[in-house]
């Protein structure tokens, strides 16, 4: 069969052009553009995976750059890890635009938002298929573009545009880690790809800084801690550029890099220890907040954070399947989620939960999936989130982490009770402000019913029940030594348990006693809840720390530009003045002076002698006479 | 070669002025028709060069060689190769880019279009010239219309600003002066020529290699500008009008970074191993402080200025690197940065013309009303700010990269700084752009047609050398690899 790869992300990129410069011409038709585009690379996904089970791999382009002696080819990966992702990016993509036609309906740059949403997607799937650390940055930039063009899509809410700057430059300090790590790989082992990681199994203190560095990179873009402060802001874009980007796709571009690298950093422990610790923290951390926030999108991008942190806990104990597997998983149904939320927006144009409530009366299948979708987050079984869940539980138990397993158990916890929490003030009991709740059209819910379903079967694949079929196919071979496939019982039921009790909770406190438990809670724990409710003030620490330093630092060294450095060249422009002023002073008066002294010398001389010059012969005949006679004198008197 | 092409490139401009000089002073119309039609030509020409260009050679091309002062060996020697090939061709594009963007000038159309084609031609003949002397006067040949482009057609200040260039420019290149004396005065036989003289280097003396280098450092350090001579350039950006800062971005700041390539470095190759640590540094310091000083601007043409200083940090980082990365990444960062600067200069006018103020501080909300200028507008930025797919980051990537086999710690200071780039150009986009839109502006008009022609071609480059960077790369490589060996520096 014809190797097609290459090609799947060129018809996004095409749908881009046609759309950012006819769109205002084609207008509406730009959606169908964009849809087609994606349409095909999905179909070209599911045939690269069809060549792949069929035996062919990756493949090279052409020559792109020249260092040195080496030259950088551009090529295709093939492999387990990206077909599977090919395939998950162009499905849920091709929803997400098809449900934006009715949430963009009436927006005036309904074209615009088409060619970015086509932007987004070539160059996602070009990351995707980049062989390279090169063509992965460069990819790695362009979704990060992309996300800063859309959260800022509405940017004449300043909101909105301070959002995506502060994405871009959030995401962009992590970045430029993953920059010096490529430098050191390119430098020091002659590579940059990822075929011959597995090489570089040598335990030098320089590769392991290298994978801390990629790791960076992964921090930004999945928004882990302490880079996680930009992607709760990006809700300020469109929903389903929230679903799309910051919550199924960009935002795991950080867990694919760490998967694709995932030998280079199981031969170097200290670095995939890190993975882990760094994954666990975040997985608590957003999960409490997300147990008080009232945004419906912030909290959804605080469990979108936590959840990241979870693949990355999974990855980091060793479990590549694991992590992996809930990377795809997580993709269908928090899509799922933040389209759900979406069509609720859409319908009673609020984002409040403390306004909502009563909703699923007047939207029965966008509350129908939203309870599936938050089913499927929440871990209970057979929905596609028990089973990705439970593999990273298991995998951090047998591996002997304690202390992350108490982590990851907790975060179980606390991520049922903050959806169920979100459920039951959303969908149930009684609204609790003038909404007018209705259904989506169709063009929006069709979309949701598609990834309900693979919100509740797609973890099958993974499960004892299709004889884990994606361990299997996404199996890594020699290094994936430690993974079992066999079922753990007793942590399925452990994580069950977790589940059901996290949603008894939220049951008890937001539908029995309504809203007069909570309140007490609070007051109770009035410090720990405000340190909860602002996030942990991390943004106003990395205010105080970073961003009002920098600005100070930059007047000074305007101020310093200006005065010191200008000024000494107007100094010294002044001191020549100055110099030349006096020279020309000295020039007039001394120089000058000094001429015309003389010039007055001889003129008063003149003055005076000029008297002897009568011009009488008797007067010079009596004048030389007399001074004869005064030679005469003179010598007498000596001589004598 | 028989036909003297390069001579014909140097010199067409100065005829198409000298034309003008006869044309009746009220005839604008025919004047502009005549500017256009020489740059245009030069275009032409300069496109017609690449085209001949062989560039798997790294010897000089279409030389010419004629006897010019046979007393004292001066040559009118005009050659061009790898390194020179591509400031050609930006300067002929940019030149003519910016004389389309010239019809706007109100006043003394006829002196204006004759100085600035006199400026076209200083500006070729210092990238062709192979004989000292004749690289001295091309030199010094563009700092005379420059001074009066700046201060007769120029902003509130334009006297300050235009003394400031001319003695500024001219101090350093006073010493500039000294170093050719020195290399007539210890070379055997004496000769200016910049080819025998590349030949003919170590027969110098460490201390006297050491002292003619920094006498040429100084010329060009003030021309990149290197700090601390940096602070001409934003009086001169900031008063200059539009075109001429497309140019003085554009052109006249690649002319230093072209004598380090084709003089300091070539002809005192020990004394260039011994700076390299200075110049590292200096780089780092230029990419950083600039960078910072930028994001404290609230005139959109200084804070473009300044990121001027920044981005030619990277010539200097890459220069220091003594390796073929480095120096092509260096090499081709100027011509990348003359074609996005350029551009941004270009926007920034665009803006000035119709808001009449550059206070970034003023604008606002400006994405509704021009949005074709924004997507213009944040292309170039994303561009000037290293963004992947773009021509920027090829070349801030070699430089980087290079520069990380020499020096680890400037360098990873020096990727740091790109962050503050990225700051300073999406909060200017925000400020300009997005948020509210400022009620005065609401009457603002799009970008018009003309001024679209200006940036299109530039856009279509940076793009270009982006997706697929051997493009540009493929010109300078041979080149650079050649002159790479001679310094003994590394294949990296």
């Amino acid at each position: 069969m014809v190797n097609l790869a290459h090609l799947i992300p060129v018809f996004p990129f095409a749908a881009f052009v046609v759309n950012i410069l006819f769109g205002r011409r084609v207008k509406k038709f730009s959606a169908i553009v964009s849809i087609s585009a994606s349409t095909i690379s999905l179909c070209l996904s599911i045939y690269t995976l069809v060549c792949f089970l069929k035996g062919q791999g990756s493949y090279t382009l052409f020559k792109w750059l020249i260092f040195g002696g080496t030259s950088l080819n551009i090529g295709v990966i093939v492999d387990p890890l990206t077909c599977m992702m090919l395939v998950v990016v162009t499905i849920i993509g091709t929803l997400i635009q098809i449900y934006s036609i009715g949430y963009m309906k009436d927006d005036a740059r309904f074209s615009r938002f088409f060619a970015y949403m086509s932007l987004f997607m070539g160059s996602m799937l070009g990351l995707l298929l980049a062989d390279n650390f090169v063509m992965l940055y460069i990819f790695w930039e362009g979704v990060g573009l992309c996300s800063y063009l859309l959260i800022s899509f509405w940017f004449e809410k300043p909101s909105a545009a301070r959002a995506g700057m502060k994405a871009f430059i959030t995401t962009r300090i992590g970045d430029t880690g993953l920059l010096i790590g490529i430098f050191i790989l390119i430098f020091s082992a002659h590579t940059v790809y990822f075929s011959e990681l597995g090489n570089l199994n040598g335990a030098s203190p320089l590769f392991t800084a290298a994978a801390i560095l990629i790791f960076c990179g992964a921090v930004g873009k999945s928004a882990q801690f302490p880079l996680h402060v930009w992607l709760p802001d990006a809700m300020e874009g469109p929903t389903p550029v929230s679903a799309l980007i910051h919550a199924a796709t960009m935002v795991a571009a950080g867990v694919y890099l760490v998967a694709r690298c995932f030998i280079f950093f199981s031969s170097h422990g200290q670095a995939l220890i890190c993975v882990a610790y760094v994954g666990g923290i975040t997985a608590f951390f957003a999960a409490t907040i997300a147990t008080v926030n009232n945004d419906i999108k912030r909290v959804l991008a605080y469990s979108t954070i936590s959840q990241l942190g979870f693949m990355m806990m999974g990855l980091g104990v060793g479990g590549y399947s694991a992590g992996t597997f809930h990377l795809m998983t997580h993709a269908f149904f928090k899509a799922l989620l933040f389209l759900c939320a979406g069509s609720v927006i859409h319908s009673i144009h609020t984002q409040d939960i403390q306004k909502m409530g009563g909703v699923f009366r007047k939207m029965k299948i966008t509350g129908l999936t939203f309870v599936i979708a938050s089913l499927a987050i929440s871990g209970i079984p057979p929905f596609a989130g028990f089973w990705s869940k439970d593999e990273i539980l298991s995998e951090i138990m047998r591996n002997g982490h304690p202390f992350l397993f108490v982590l990851a158990a907790v975060t179980s916890l606390l991520t049922a009770f903050y959806m169920f929490r979100l459920i039951f003030l959303v969908l149930f009991g009684k609204s609790r402000s003038e909404i007018h709740p209705h259904e989506s059209p169709k063009v929006m819910t069709v979309p949701l019913s598609i990834l309900a379903v693979f919100a509740i079967f797609i973890g099958l694949v993974g499960s004892p029940f299709m004889n884990n079929a994606f361990q299997n196919f996404i199996y890594l071979g020699q290094t994936h030594e430690s993974e079992s496939l066999k079922p753990d019982y007793a942590v399925m039921g452990f994580s069950t348990l977790l589940a059901v009790l996290g949603i008894g909770i939220a049951y008890l406190l937001y539908i029995l006693n309504k809203n007069i438990l909570p309140q007490r809670v609070r007051q109770h724990f009035s410090p720990l809840y405000n340190l909860v409710y602002n996030k942990y003030y991390v943004d106003e620490i990395y205010d105080f720390l970073f961003i009002r330093p920098t600005m100070r630092l930059a007047k000074l060294a305007f101020k310093f530009d200006l005065g010191v450095i200008d000024g000494t060249v107007n100094g010294v422009a002044k001191l020549t003045v100055i110099f030349s002023k006096i020279a020309a002073w000295i020039d007039r008066y001394i120089v000058d002076g000094a001429v015309n002294m003389t010039a007055k010398i001889v003129g008063i001389f003149s003055l005076v002698l000029r008297r002897t010059q009568t011009g009488y012969i008797q007067t010079y005949l009596l004048i030389a006479f007399f001074g004869l006679v005064i030679i005469i004198f003179v010598k007498l008197i000596i001589g004598g | 070669m028989l036909f003297p092409i390069l001579t014909c490139i140097v010199f067409l401009p100065l005829a198409g002025g000298l034309i003008i000089l006869f044309t009746p002073k009220k005839n604008i119309g025919l004047i502009k028709t005549i500017a256009t039609a020489v740059t245009a030509i030069d275009l032409i020409l300069s496109i017609i060069l690449l085209i001949n260009f062989n560039y798997t050679g790294s010897s000089m091309q279409f030389e010419e060689n004629l006897s010019w002062i046979p007393s004292v060996n001066i040559f009118y020697h005009l050659g061009i190769d790898g390194i020179s090939i591509g400031l050609i061709f930006l300067t002929t594009l940019l030149s003519f880019l910016a004389c389309v963007g010239s019809y706007s000038i109100g006043i003394r159309q006829k002196e204006y279009f004759f100085l600035y084609l006199l400026l076209a031609t200083g500006m070729l003949g210092t990238f062709v010239a192979l004989d000292l002397v004749l690289f001295y006067v091309f030199w010094e040949i563009v700092l005379v219309p420059m001074y009066f482009l700046i201060g007769i057609w120029g902003g509130p200040r334009k006297e300050y600003a235009a003394i400031k260039f001319f003695i500024y420019t001219l101090a350093g290149s006073i010493f500039m002066l000294l170093g050719i004396l020195a290399f007539y005065f210890t070379s055997t036989p004496h000769t200016f020529s910049i080819l025998e003289l590349g030949k003919t280097t170590g027969a110098l003396t460490m201390p006297i290699q050491i002292l003619i280098f920094i006498a040429f450092y100084l010329g060009f350090a003030v021309k990149v500008p290197v700090f601390p001579f940096h602070t001409w350039l934003p009086d001169a950006h900031v008063e200059a009008p539009t075109p001429i800062s497309v140019l003085l971005a554009g052109v006249l700041l690649k002319m230093g970074g072209y004598g380090f390539f084709r003089i300091s470095f070539p002809l005192l190759k020990e004394a260039a191993h011994y700076f390299v640590l200075p110049f590292a540094i200096l780089g780092m310091i230029n990419i950083v402080y600039g960078a910072v000083v930028a994001m404290a601007q609230v005139d959109f043409k200084k804070m473009v200025a300044y990121s001027s200083v920044s981005h030619m940090g990277f010539v200097m980082l890459g220069l220091a690197s003594m390796t073929t990365t480095g120096f092509n990444g260096a090499l081709l960062q100027m011509f990348n940065h003359g074609i996005i600067t350029g551009a941004m200069f270009f926007l920034v006018g665009v803006v000035y013309d119709r808001a009449h103020t550059r206070d970034l501080n003023k604008f606002g909300g400006l994405g509704v009303k021009m949005p074709v200028y924004a997507g213009m507008l944040t292309v170039f930025s994303l561009a000037s700010l290293g963004l992947p797919g773009l021509s920027g980051f090829v070349s801030e990537f070699m430089s980087l990269l290079g520069s990380y086999a020499a020096f680890k710690i400037i360098t990873i200071v020096s990727v740091l700084g790109i962050v503050i780039t990225a700051g300073y150009f999406l909060y200017m986009l925000q400020r300009v752009l997005m948020g509210p839109l400022n009620e005065k502006l609401a009457g603002i008009n799009d970008i018009n047609k003309r001024e679209l022609f200006t940036l299109i071609p530039l856009m279509a480059i940076a793009i270009l050398i982006g997706v697929y960077p051997l493009a540009a790369l493929k010109f300078q490589m041979a080149a650079i690899e050649q002159l790479i060996q001679k310094l003994g520096g590394m294949i990296f």
